[in-house]
């Protein structure tokens, strides 16, 4: 039973945003609120139709997978064996499952910055900019173009660089911004170097055409190792991370989870490239007869091991808050690249395919544990102004709600049970242990020095005696605790009944990502 | 061969712009250093289209004498590139403009000074 | 909808809430034994503190930094190459990168 849609939905996805970006400045010349209600308005808007295309892909997905094209500017019977110059969306279930993630985590983004913003000048500049990276972020993980993927990867870093750099009174959060737009823009140009290298060679840049024409060249192999360490990069794997605390801990906290938002969308990039574009040469044999998946996933696990123990190492000195969950976060990306990588050197056994749902489930439940460990730090920088945990002390008598959602945040970024982060962490335990013990092992230490982590910041900042200066610090406004409210729901929603994500959401996005013949007949129409 | 010289173009200035954006220390150099890389890679964009002995596609009816025309579709790859380009320098430099009003010095070393 | 099943196990939420929650009616009975009398503003609500004075209360609080001091006094070897890679310096970062880029080049390409 689904809704009939319009063709045209995964255009307007796209958009509306956009649209709402343009309109804004203008608005905010009437009124103030006016403008908040309407950038309210508008990601409500945006987040619905996300929903309803979503529940049409899932619900029809149980039979077949099913996926939704849209071509741009011309009716849907085109010949598709001249050369392909059309831009396309394509949706299936992984993308899909990547947009809901990020018009969440957008949507709690704008309403929490209600309250948080509020003394800030030139708030009409935050809200394009927010605008603009929700639609360059829905669309690189919609579209089904190499080009077009590059286009809303600009997009993407250009306003998400300004954002982090928007207390420009502060010299620091300029220079963090700076670093940011330097790593963006040359991961960006070497995407651009490998889009450029494959257009060479087979005169298209759709994905699904390409995917149906690569044989594994030499100039094949040099555009794969580029995409992917550009696009891991992005996504913050070790040792290129270190781009990664220093904006994530000088931005606005609003900021940072949009910035997480854009780090999973480069996440993504990676797994569309592996297994969609490169997905028919993936078990022919490279070198000494190792087949290519074995290779490249041989390749990724160590630096995956390495995040996961620099991630949680780092983390464990350092007292600025922020700081200290951004070192958390590279950790988690380590965590993923873990099951993508056990998922790609055991490709067609059956812990392999679980290895990948493993992955896919914890990117969103890393989302939004981090999201609201974040919501939290700002939430304490709001009230008591400080930022580094040498100064807290004795927070809990004032600020009750925001405790009870730090040890929520706090026990699910750990992997405790009941809430989500065990669920997915321990599928990864169980699979990764099958391809080689170490593996596992390594995982779950640092899942406990991780908690061991997060339960000195809350000796420090929320427990002890009560301290003289925090005496008048009262509880943060409603609108940043309902925000906060929605993740906690979510995330104990998500712990109790994981069988119902895994089975209707993530199991469609692992079965879409390992067989790309349903990609490719989409577009070129059964062949 | 001598249809090979933009390539080697293409590599040389790449490994230029990386050797400035390692090893020199102002950031106006960096900065330099990018527009280099992108440089080179606008360069490759529009190399790929080249057909030998063709015209500009910009003609509806075909001149006499000329049998082809070049690929148009690198050349709209290369406008794009070129115009998000201008506006990434953009950004990059009007930063570089408050990090100076903010530390004195241009010196990468000197202003990234929060380790650990 | 309450199991998830990985390959070679499965994990209910249900039956640890349930455990939890008798472990607490548990706790609370337990409690309900005690003693609820005290007298209050005398010496039986002030800290014991082994006979030492008590000091303000910003002297007596342990800092974050100095917590976890015997893990990172014995790890300090590994954390000192640690904090040398962690420089803040941009063109380092573009260093990493191109290390990874020529590594994976090398093992894939050639």
């Amino acid at each position: 039973m689904s809704i009939p849609l319009p063709e045209y939905i995964p255009a307007l996805i796209v958009a509306v945003p956009l649209l709402g970006a343009f309109l804004t400045p203008l608005i905010s010349r009437i009124n103030d609120k006016l403008r908040n209600i309407f950038v309210i308005l508008v990601l409500g808007l945006n987040s619905f139709l996300v929903s309803i295309l979503a529940y049409n892909i899932f619900t029809k997905s149980a039979q077949e997978p099913y996926i939704m094209k849209y071509v741009f500017g011309g009716s849907q019977n085109i010949d598709f064996s001249l050369p392909v110059v059309r831009i396309l969306f394509e949706v299936d279930a992984m993308s899909i499952f990547m947009a809901i993630i990020a018009s969440i985590l957008v949507f709690v983004t704008v309403i929490y910055s209600w309250a948080f913003m509020k003394e800030n000048t030139g708030l009409d500049k935050y809200y394009t900019l927010l605008l603009l990276l929700t639609a360059g972020m829905l669309g690189m993980m919609l579209t089904g173009d190499m080009f077009n993927f590059f286009v809303f990867l600009e997009i993407t870093s250009i306003s998400s660089a300004a954002l982090v750099a928007f207390w420009t009174h502060k010299g620091e959060s300029v220079e963090a911004g700076f670093k940011y737009i330097l790593i963006s823009t040359i991961g960006a140009l070497f995407v651009l170097f490998a889009v450029a290298i494959l257009y060479g060679q087979y005169d298209a840049l759709n994905i699904a055409v390409l995917s149906n024409a690569i044989q594994y060249t030499f100039l094949d192999k040099i555009a794969l190792v580029l995409l992917i360490v550009a696009l891991a990069m992005k996504a913050g794997m070790v040792p290129m991370h270190m781009w990664l605390p220093d904006s994530y801990s000088r931005a606005p906290a609003t900021v940072t989870i949009a910035l997480v938002g854009a780090t999973l969308a480069s996440l993504y990039g990676v797994l569309r490239v592996i297994f969609t574009l490169y997905g028919n040469v993936l078990s022919i044999p490279a070198k000494f007869g190792i087949p290519v998946n074995v290779l490249i996933g041989w390749l990724v696990i160590p630096l995956a091991v390495l995040s996961i123990i620099v991630g949680v190492m780092m983390a464990l000195r350092q007292t600025d808050f922020k700081r200290l969950i951004a070192f958390a976060a590279v950790a988690e990306i380590g965590y993923m690249f873990l099951a993508i990588g056990t998922g790609l050197a055991a490709m067609g056994t059956e812990y392999g395919r679980i290895a990948l749902e493993g992955g896919i489930f914890h990117i969103i439940n890393d989302a939004l544990d981090v999201g609201l460990l974040f919501l939290v730090a700002g939430a304490i920088y709001y009230a008591t102004k400080e930022w580094s945990l040498n100064e807290m002390g004795g927070l809990a008598r004032n600020m009750k709600y925001t405790t009870i959602f730090f040890v929520i945040g706090l026990l699910a970024v750990a992997g405790m049970p009941p809430f989500n982060g065990f669920a997915s962490k321990l599928i990864i335990y169980e699979s990764t242990f099958q391809l080689n013990p170490i593996l596992a092992i390594v995982a779950i230490l640092c899942s406990i020095l991780l908690l061991a982590t997060f339960v000195k910041v809350f000796q420090s900042a929320f427990m002890g005696p009560k301290l003289p200066k925090f005496k008048d610090v009262k509880e943060v406004p409603r609108s940043m605790l309902f925000a906060m409210g929605i993740l906690a729901c979510s995330i104990i929603f998500f712990g109790l009944f994981p069988n119902l994500i895994l089975e209707n959401i993530v199991r469609p996005a692992a079965d879409a990502l390992l067989s790309n013949a349903q990609y490719i007949t989409t577009v070129l129409g059964g062949a | 061969m001598i249809y090979n010289i933009p390539y080697i173009a293409v590599v040389c200035l790449i490994l230029i712009g990386l050797y400035a954006l390692v090893f020199k220390r102002n950031l106006i150099k960096m900065i330099i250093g990018i527009t280099l890389i992108e440089s080179g890679v606008n360069l490759f964009l529009i190399t790929l289209g080249y057909r030998k002995g063709s015209i500009a596609p910009i003609y509806t009816s075909k001149p006499e004498g000329i049998s082809i025309m070049s690929l148009p579709v690198p050349q709209a790859l290369t406008l794009t590139s070129i115009v998000i380009g201008v506006a990434v320098l953009a950004l990059m430099l009007s930063l570089v403009i408050h990090i100076y009003r903010h530390y004195g010095t241009l010196d990468v070393r000197k202003i990234g000074r929060l380790k650990e | 909808m309450f199991t998830i099943e990985t390959g070679s196990g499965f994990w209910t939420p249900l039956v640890w809430v349930i455990a939890i929650v008798v472990a607490f009616l548990v706790m609370y009975i337990l409690r309900m034994f005690g003693n609820k009398s005290y007298k209050k503003d005398t010496e039986q609500v002030k800290s014991f503190l082994s006979g030492n004075p008590e000091y303000p209360k910003e002297q007596m609080q342990i800092k974050a930094s100095n917590l976890y001091w015997g893990f990172t006094k014995s790890m300090e070897g590994f954390y000192n190459i640690l904090r040398k890679m962690h420089t803040g310096n941009a063109s380092d970062y573009v260093l990493w990168f191109v290390i990874i880029l020529a590594i994976f080049l090398l093992i894939e390409v050639i």
